[in-house]
């Protein structure tokens, strides 16, 4: 029997960004569809930027989770448009990301708060990091550095 | 799928242009001056690449004979690709390559603005996704150049004769060959010269914050974007950037 698309929403909703591990890949907002086509499951990505070499593995923890759960025949389609926005993040997503000292994106540019001491006194040190989704910035009031997730 | 050989060619351009860019600026890797632009610069790289996995990507479908963009990449020679001369010029100093970023941003980011209403919805959604990218991009490299043209006395000059070893590379970006025209006919993609006006407006604006004078010449040297002329900095890169494919032909990670 074929397990139905809510199933599996589900079950995705357990496997972890693979730099990210504290949310989803559903949390993300990465997964665009679930689909059966026949006998074979069809999941729609999109990736987050361009070039992120997180891509290729996130569709490999899919696919292995899907196996897992007993689903033989997975297909794994890349989808760019509508291109991702960091809007299609969860809330719940957010919280996590909060929690795990990332602060989460914010349409304005820049991180509300300090991740760490929640003080506004925040700067930003690149509009980089370490990952593709990220800049670093730093608090000017516990001095922590910290990564944020860049809005796009 | 349209696949006339001026919409294949069309694409390469796209995709050669930040192949070839994103091969140059990963050559920094480990080496910027400080650690946030090293980061910085491998993930400007890593962005042209992902960016060139779906023009090359496309231009392999179009293309219809069986080749995928890995086999574009590093299967073809130096006359058949049809990047722009400015992204095959030497990195130089960290100035210098700000520099080259910063004009070939500022073009990018104008033509995939116009690329979002392109006939063909696979590119427009290329572009749509890209110019995301590029927009922060052009904001780092506008903020950089800024700074070091209006900075020392030493940094100031470095880009001056940055801007002029630069300068006569950017005109070919906007000279219309036969494919363009005919991508403008059909609506895929912009004539080049109509971008021009935006593109003078934007980097005169950040040429004055910076301090720095365009040279008043308006030389282009050509023959990039039509395969013909090269200059010989690209097969250099392509010797580099093809040698494992070469001697090891199908090599998988």
């Amino acid at each position: 029997m074929k397990p139905d698309t809510q199933t599996i929403w589900g079950w995705l909703n357990e496997v972890p960004d693979p730099e990210i591990p504290v949310i989803s890949v559903v949390d993300l907002g990465i997964v665009r569809g679930v689909a059966w086509e026949g006998e074979t499951l069809e999941i729609a990505v999109t990736p987050t930027y361009s070039g992120c070499p997180a891509t290729a593995i996130i569709a490999l923890d899919i696919e292995t989770a899907l196996h897992d759960r007993g689903i033989e025949t997975v297909r794994i389609k890349t989808q760019i448009s509508p291109a991702w926005t960091t809007d299609w993040l969860s809330d719940e997503g957010r919280a996590k990301l909060t929690e795990y000292g990332i602060a989460p994106p914010r349409a304005a540019g820049g991180p509300e708060s300090c991740p760490r001491c929640t003080s506004k006194n925040v700067h930003r040190i690149s509009q980089f990091g370490s990952t593709p989704c990220k800049a670093q910035w730093r608090c000017g009031d516990c001095l922590e550095p910290f990564d944020y997730f860049k809005c796009i | 799928m349209n696949t006339s050989p001026e919409y294949f060619e069309f694409l390469c351009q796209m995709g050669d242009n930040t192949l070839i860019l994103g091969h140059r600026v990963s050559e920094w890797c480990g080496h910027a001056p400080v650690l946030e632009e090293d980061i910085a610069l491998a993930n400007t790289a890593l962005d042209l690449i992902g960016q060139t996995q779906m023009w090359l990507g496309l231009a392999a479908e179009a293309e219809g004979a069986g080749r995928d963009a890995d086999a574009l990449a590093m299967l073809r020679d130096a006359w058949d690709f049809r990047n722009c001369l400015l992204v095959e010029q030497p990195n130089g100093d960290f100035g210098q390559t700000m520099l080259r970023q910063f004009l070939f941003d500022t073009w990018h980011l104008e033509t995939l603005r116009a690329l979002e209403t392109s006939t063909e919805p696979r590119v427009a959604e290329i572009a749509a996704k890209a110019v995301k990218e590029v927009s922060y991009h052009l904001e780092r490299s506008a903020e950089t150049v800024i700074a070091l043209g209006d900075g020392t006395e030493e940094s100031h000059a470095r880009m001056q004769a940055a801007l002029n070893l630069l300068w006569p590379y950017v005109g070919e970006m906007f000279v219309p060959d036969a494919v363009d025209l005919a991508m403008a006919q059909a609506g895929i993609a912009p004539n080049p010269t109509s971008l021009r006006p935006a593109f003078d407006a934007r980097v005169i604006e950040a040429m004055i914050e910076a301090t720095l004078i365009l040279p008043d010449s308006r030389f282009a040297h050509k023959g990039g974007r039509s395969g013909k002329q090269h200059s010989e900095h690209l097969g250099h890169i392509l010797t580099q950037m093809q040698w494992l494919q070469r001697v090891y032909p199908g090599a998988v990670w």
